[in-house]
């Protein structure tokens, strides 16, 4: 294994140090391991805050500002932050207006945010909803799994939702719109190469020179399973079209597209990807109203992608172009 | 040393000690396992909280047995993440609540703060016995602890007979489907592999069954 760490039990606090130094408008609770707002908890904002396992970079914590969350909760890499860490985040952030917890279907996340939010239903005064994310397509037959899993949408969820709570909609209504935009996200992932969890030290799968794992999470696991890898063209089918097919009908509503890099494919091959999504979608007649392309949701440094379709609306698109300011993703201001 | 018939304070904590260094000494092993099926973690993250019940044990030495757990419990559930985290860790909290502010239990006690234990990972987990996961271990093992303490068993024989009955149990959950935590997203391919958790889950027994048995 060849990475640039200190060694493996230090990858997230050196990562969490550098966060704090780079970015003065975040502020690290090295302790509790969470990324929160400078500023500090908003009188009368519905306080969002997210987490998980890290190696997703820049998920969660580059999505903390302004019109996006307002604390996030690092794991170890790929392993589920513990019930105090989200405690601690949830009582940080809590502006008297209550606290939405985003979690991505995950066993480990599922139980780790439903243990928190027993204790604080317990210490009683911050009234914290949730939303479990889970737009993986390549997750058949989810009455014999953990259901499916939670990827891309996360990010967009994230986006408008956190704009939705910088307008000061109320926790019931910043609910609702969260699971309105998980309903209407599918994604579907591929990985060309497996990643190396640095606790680990060695490669999680193998791959042949000409096959690649479709229908990937975001954790290194290995995919349904195992195609022989042809052009472009038609990686891009494989993932777009259960995408398609899968997505809530809705006539002529417009999508927004992400095409998202597992961490290791650069924006050449990225770019590639989305001209063939871009193009998919014409011929089915989707139209896309937004996109977005780069490393938002990665696998450490796993070759792979991720494309995700968002059924938008009016309301949805015009709180995605709402000003956002983090790490991650800004625009508008 | 120890009574046969009796679960002492200092043999259960002397039970914790052993499972971290089971868990630190098989690290690789759980985490090989994990590779297979989930995502190569579970070694390095149950070392990671075992050691840390251990140094609060040192830190810390509890007076009784409920405190004991308790401590462990939340130990476990601060230091672990992922799912193992807050299974073991309502494990160990439903066991200490059970087991209460005693300084021994015997076979019967010991048997009931074991189910309670498994109860709780139950709840948590949402697993059934079939479902590829440590309750595939857990409740056929307490079950022969139960039927071992009916048959007139003191603690330490009726820990050794479930810690025996470990091992086969483990290794039964090859060839099932997974259908929770992780491995399930890989539907057929999960087939094959010993569950993870099955694996930490026999070092839990075969742990407790030294334990008793006293140095």
């Amino acid at each position: 294994m060849k990475k640039l760490i200190n060694s493996p039990e230090q990858v997230v606090p050196d990562a969490l140090r550098g966060m704090a130094a780079a970015h003065p408008d975040l502020r690290v609770d090295h302790e509790n391991r969470v990324v929160l707002r400078a500023s500090g908890a908003v009188e009368g904002k519905v306080g969002l805050v997210s987490g998980g396992g890290s190696g997703h970079e820049p998920m969660h914590g580059g999505f903390v500002g302004h019109g996006m969350l307002d604390a996030a909760c690092a794991g170890e890499v790929f392993t589920s932050p513990t019930p105090d860490q989200m405690q601690a985040a949830t009582l940080a952030v809590s502006g008297g207006a209550g606290v939405l917890h985003i979690v991505k279907n995950y066993t480990g996340d599922v139980m780790n945010f439903e243990m928190a939010a027993e204790l604080a239903a317990a210490e009683g005064d911050v009234e914290v909803r949730s939303v479990v994310v889970d737009d993986d397509v390549a997750v058949q037959d989810s009455l014999y799994t953990a259901g499916r899993r939670g990827v891309g949408a996360t990010v967009l969820l994230e986006k408008i939702v956190g704009a939705a709570a910088e307008e000061r909609r109320d926790l019931a209504a910043c609910e609702e719109l969260a699971k309105k935009v998980n309903g209407n996200a599918r994604s579907m992932g591929m990985a060309l190469t497996s990643c190396v969890v640095p606790a680990a030290g060695v490669p999680t799968f193998e791959l042949g020179d000409d096959e690649f794992e479709l229908g990937i999470g975001i954790h290194g696991e290995p995919g349904r399973e195992r195609r022989r890898l042809g052009p472009l063209r038609e990686v891009a089918e494989q993932l777009v079209e259960p995408v398609l097919q899968d997505l809530p009908a809705a006539d002529g509503a417009p999508v927004v597209a992400f095409v998202n890099s597992m961490g290791g494919t650069p924006l050449i091959e990225l770019y590639g990807l989305y001209a063939e999504v871009a193009a998919i979608c014409e011929k089915a007649g989707v139209s896309i109203a937004r996109s977005l392309v780069g490393p938002y949701i990665t696998s450490l440094e796993m070759a792979g992608a991720s494309v995700t379709l968002l059924r938008a609306d009016d309301d949805l698109l015009s709180l995605w172009d709402a000003p956002v300011s983090t790490p991650g993703l800004r625009w508008g201001m | 040393m120890a009574d046969a018939d009796q679960a002492s304070l200092a043999a259960l904590t002397d039970w914790l000690r052993r499972f971290a260094a089971a868990v630190a000494r098989d690290e690789r092993h759980l985490t090989d396992l994990d590779a297979k099926i989930g995502d190569a973690d579970h070694g390095s993250n149950l070392r990671r909280g075992t050691a840390a019940v251990v140094e609060a044990l040192d830190a810390d030495p509890p007076g009784d047995v409920g405190a004991a757990f308790k401590q462990a419990g939340m130990t476990l559930v601060k230091t672990v993440g992922g799912a193992s985290g807050p299974l073991y860790g309502t494990f160990m909290l439903r066991f200490g609540t059970t087991a209460g502010a005693v300084d021994a239990l015997d076979a019967t006690a010991l048997g009931t703060a074991l189910r309670a234990g498994y109860d709780g990972v139950v709840a948590r987990g949402k697993a059934e016995p079939g479902d590829k996961t440590m309750v595939d271990v857990l409740e056929p093992c307490l079950t022969v602890f139960d039927e071992a303490v009916a048959g007139g068993a003191g603690a330490a024989a009726a820990a050794r007979a479930a810690a025996d009955a470990a091992p086969e149990r483990r290794d039964a959950t090859a060839p099932l489907l997974a259908r929770k935590g992780r491995a399930s997203y890989l539907g057929e391919r999960s087939v094959g592999h010993v569950d993870p958790g099955s694996a930490s889950t026999t070092l839990l027994l075969e742990s407790l069954a030294d334990a008793l048995a006293g140095p």
